[in-house]
Parts: structure tokens; sequence; C-alpha cells
């Protein structure tokens, strides 16, 4: 892994029973950029985010976080260490409201033993003050202002990925990954959630790892993309690079003959 | 009031507090289900223990209530430490019928430790609080269930702050919610896992307390911790609110039936009406009044 990396994994393999989700799969993420892992169903993304997550342990390979191996970490450690996450299918806790949600992700930046927040009651107290700022600058952010006190549940759609967003934002993480932020969205809820991930990487320097389906964002907004079919690596470089990569067209349109864009 | 509403009353008054009394314990069993998935089936042998621990205290001379209370508060906070961290975590991530089972296991073992460690005769656990009933209108309770009652609902008022209001609470929710979520947000699971069978231990020795004083405390306290499941089935196994309508609903039934049925049939309808009225709502509405459908996309 080269030093401006923050985030590698090695060789990283991963089956369950007789089927190869992931095959020696190697990835370097760049510090301070969006990289953007494609392929077609099944490909092995979201497994793959789920070992750098700490989900899954890999059969073999290592993820590295900083230098760090963190291969066989808990996935809440890892969560610490600076890695944050959104999910495929919402995952807002739903019972409570978008303001426990956001100070949920907080969770890691908050010195809660069972003990000490019932003995340092008062430091607690004040602990909360600037983490609900923190949050506070969260919802700001991502204009959410009017949805403090609701309940996740009765949010719209692409609300509740903004929510979830927010949700991982608040964790101050390193590395952000981003499990099909805009799937399911319309145009316009696109667009809006592709700027968010903009400002995020750009205004807020948070490095980011993103899966996405819909090619036109892909292509606008990453530095750098993976192409994952089957369980490997077919091909990696830039937006450009990549839509004219033989194996790349192949892998999605099944031909290898024609040149065309993807 | 006629005699006849004045009757129905006393049955209502005795069904509520009855009732509540259901409901703390039946708050342990949602506690533990709601944040570990896992099925307590020793919920009766928690009370029992507690209800075993607080007569033994009371039985040395000169022992202070409040000192007997606290220790067994202590030894069942650790009880259910200690038993997620040895029994329990283990079990991580097996069938839920592998917990099912070492929770039935354990029962059966606490119901024949407790006769060899504290002896099998019952003991009668008492409170200052007197034996003149508490007149009410029509109705008089006997004070313990009015203790009872009282205890019940400052718990649950505690614990609906708990979980709405404090940090830890929350956290709690979010692990109930969805663990991989809550794991991704740097929330440490097991932990959590531990705190909630610790809080069964806290509503158990209060329990333990009230029931143990009511009834007297032996092995068949225990039995207690049957009338558990209907008040769950009822109230929903995964909802804190439920426990608290369904302990209601499953003491409110008990004493009209005790009222009202059993002159009829000579007696006994008391103790299975509950039980009838389990076996309805699982064919209605089996995930309980309050309780979570669960709907997954996978």
């Amino acid at each position: 892994m080269d030093e401006v990396s923050i985030l590698g994994v090695a060789t990283l393999s991963k089956k369950f029973g007789g089927v190869t989700a992931v095959q020696d799969v190697s990835v370097d993420v760049p510090r301070g950029g969006i990289l953007s892992i494609i392929g077609p169903n099944g490909a092995g993304k979201t497994s793959l985010l789920n070992m750098i997550s700490g989900f899954y342990k890999p059969d073999t390979g290592r993820v590295v976080l900083e230098g760090r191996d963190i291969t066989q970490k808990k996935p809440s450690d890892i969560a610490a260490l600076g890695i944050g996450r959104t999910f495929q299918n919402i995952a807002l806790f739903s019972g409570l409201t978008v303001l426990d949600n956001l100070m949920l992700g907080r969770h890691v930046r908050m010195k809660s033993g069972v003990l000490s927040s019932v003995i340092y009651w008062g430091m607690a107290q004040k602990e909360d003050i600037a983490h609900r700022e923190a949050i506070e600058e969260i919802i700001e952010f991502l204009k959410l202002q009017d949805l403090r006190k609701q309940p996740t549940s009765a949010l719209a759609y692409g609300l509740r990925k903004r929510v979830e967003l927010g949700r991982a934002l608040a964790s101050e993480p390193k590395v952000l990954l981003l499990d099909e932020p805009m799937g399911g969205m319309n145009q316009d809820e696109k667009e809006d959630m592709a700027r968010y991930v903009l400002d995020v990487n750009q205004e807020r320097g948070v490095t980011v790892v993103l899966i996405e389906h819909d090619m036109g964002v892909v292509m606008d907004i990453s530095d750098r993309v993976v192409v994952l079919d089957r369980g490997r690596c077919i091909a990696t470089g830039t937006p450009d690079e990549m839509q004219r990569h033989p194996k790349v067209i192949e892998a999605y349109l099944g031909t290898s003959k024609s040149g065309g864009r993807v | 009031m006629s005699e006849d509403l004045g009757f129905l009353f006393a049955l209502l008054l005795n069904g509520v507090s009855i009732g509540l009394m259901y409901s703390l314990i039946a708050l342990g069993f949602v506690l533990v289900y709601k944040a570990t998935d896992a099925i307590n089936f020793a919920q009766g042998e928690f009370v029992m223990l507690a209800g075993l621990i607080v007569a033994m205290m009371l039985s040395f001379e000169g022992m202070p209530l409040a000192v007997a209370v606290i220790v067994t508060l202590a030894v069942m906070i650790g009880f259910g430490f200690g038993l997620e961290r040895v029994v329990l975590r283990p079990l991580l991530g097996r069938p839920v019928v592998a917990v099912i089972m070492a929770t039935i296991g354990l029962a059966a073992v606490l119901r024949g430790l407790g006769p060899v460690i504290f002896g099998s005769e019952t003991r009668a656990v008492s409170l200052p609080i007197g034996d003149e009933p508490i007149v009410l209108g029509p109705a008089s309770l006997p004070p313990i269930q009015v203790a009872g009652a009282v205890v019940a609902i400052a718990f649950f008022l505690a614990f609906s702050w708990f979980f709405k209001k404090s940090r830890m609470g929350v956290a709690m929710r979010a692990v109930a919610d969805n663990q991989q979520v809550a794991q991704a947000m740097g929330i440490n699971v097991e932990r959590y896992f531990a705190l909630a069978w610790a809080m069964a231990g806290v509503v158990s020795a209060l329990g333990g307390i009230v029931w143990g004083s009511m009834l007297g405390v032996d092995v068949h306290l225990a039995l207690v911790g049957l009338k558990v499941f209907p008040v769950v089935i009822l109230g929903g196994l995964d909802s804190i609110g439920g426990a608290l309508v369904g302990g209601l609903i499953i003491g409110i039934v008990e004493s009209l039936a005790a009222g009202y049925l059993d002159p009829y049939v000579g007696g006994g309808t008391k103790d299975f009406a509950p039980y009838v009225l389990m076996i309805l709502v699982l064919m209605i509405r089996p995930y309980g009044i309050f309780g979570k459908r669960k709907i997954e996309r996978v």
C-alpha cells in the first residue's frame, strides 16, 4: 500500500459455503478522494464493504486503515477507529427520532462507560452539549432542521437516506463507506445526494468509498473507480478509463466486441 | 353504588394490582428479549432466587429491610451479568433454540439448587407494611398488593425515562432494533446484552420481594413466572408498554374469572383463564397487541 492511501485491502477473499463472494481483491483507497466500486449484482461489492467494517471476517487477506491492520477487529472498534458507513437497505433505528439516530451516530465519540455515565452525571451533561452542537451542525449541513423530533419511520425515502448519511457523519469518520446511497431515488433526489456526497468529501475532507449503480453519478463524482465482477476485481482506474475498458464493457454488456460507452 | 357494581369494582381493583405485579416480572422477560432476542424460560426462577435471597437475609436477627433489599438487588444484578457472560455469550450467533434450551436448563438448575442452598421450608418475607387491608370504597386490598403495584408503576416510569432520555437507554433501543447497525455506530453490543440481563436481575429482585412477601418463598414461587407467558404473548414479546398492558389484562381476567366463574364450577377457572386468552391471542394476533410485526427484505 502506498503512502497516499488511507485505507487498503490486500488479497481479500471470502467464501460462503461453496460460493465465492470475494476473491483476491486488492484496493487502495486514496486519502481525500471518492472511490467508487461498481459491478453487476452479486459481484461482491457489499461483501467487500462488510469485510472492511468487520461484519465478515475474510478467509484470506488484510484490511489496513492508516497503516494499522484492522482485519480481525470487532465492528464497533472499527467504527471507533474512523470508518463510518451507511447500508443498502435503509438501516435507521425506526422507532427513534431523527435526533436520536444522529446522536447514536455519535456514540463512538462519547465516553459513556456504564459506570462513568452514572458517576460523572454532570460531566456527561456538559459533554452532551458539545455533542448536540456537533449534531446541530450536521442537521444544518443536511437541511434536516424541521425533522429533529420526527420518528424516522415517518420520513420519505430520500430523507431517510439523508438522515442515514448524517448519522454516519456524526461519528466524524475518516473514511465513509456508502452502500448505494442513491438506490431507489428519483433523479432530483439523486442529484441532491450526489451534491451532499461531494460536499462531505470536499468540505469535510472525508474519504468516500461509494457503491452505486447509477453510472452517471459514478462517472461524475468519482476520482477512481474499481470494477468487480463475480467476486474479482477486473479493472481499476479513472472514470474515463473505466468507460473505455474492454473488460468492464464485457462485464456489463456481456460482450467483448463492441467498444461503446457503458 | 349497587352491590353488583361494588363487587365488580373490587374485582377490577384486585386484578389491576395483581396485574401490575405480573407486569413487573414480565418486564424482566421483555427487556431481555428486546435487547438480545433471547427467550428467558427462567424468569420465574429468577424471581424465586431473589425471593430466597431476601428471605434468607431477613431471617438474620435485626437485619434492616433496606440492607436486605440492597443485597438482593446487588446479588441479582451480579447474577444477571454473570449469566450473560458465562452462559449466554458463548451462545451468540447460535440458533434461538440453543438459548431457549440453555434457559430451560438454567431454570431446572435453579429450582434444584435453591432448596439445597437455602433449605426447602417455606419462608416468610415480612415487609413493615402491616396486614390491615386498605379500604377503597367497596373494595379492600391487602397492603402488599398496593405496595407491589406502586413498585411496579415506579419501575415502569423509571424504565420509560431510561429508554427515552438516557444515552444508554437509547443505545439499548438501537441494539434492540438492529444489532448490526448498532455495531457500525461503534456500540459494543455485548455490553448492552449484559446490561439487559442485569436489568432483568433488578426487576426479578423486586418481583421476588413483593411476590415472596405475598405468597411466601419456596420453590413454588418460580411458578409465578409461568404467568409471564400469557402476559408477554398478549402485550408483545418486545414491548415494554405491552408488558404493562398485558399484565393488567391478565390480572383483570384472572380476577374476573375468580369472581364470576369460579363460584359456578367450584374454582380453578382463575388459573387457566389467562392461558385461554393467550391461545386466542396466538390465533388472532400472534405478535401481541404492541409487538413488532417482523417484515424484512432479505
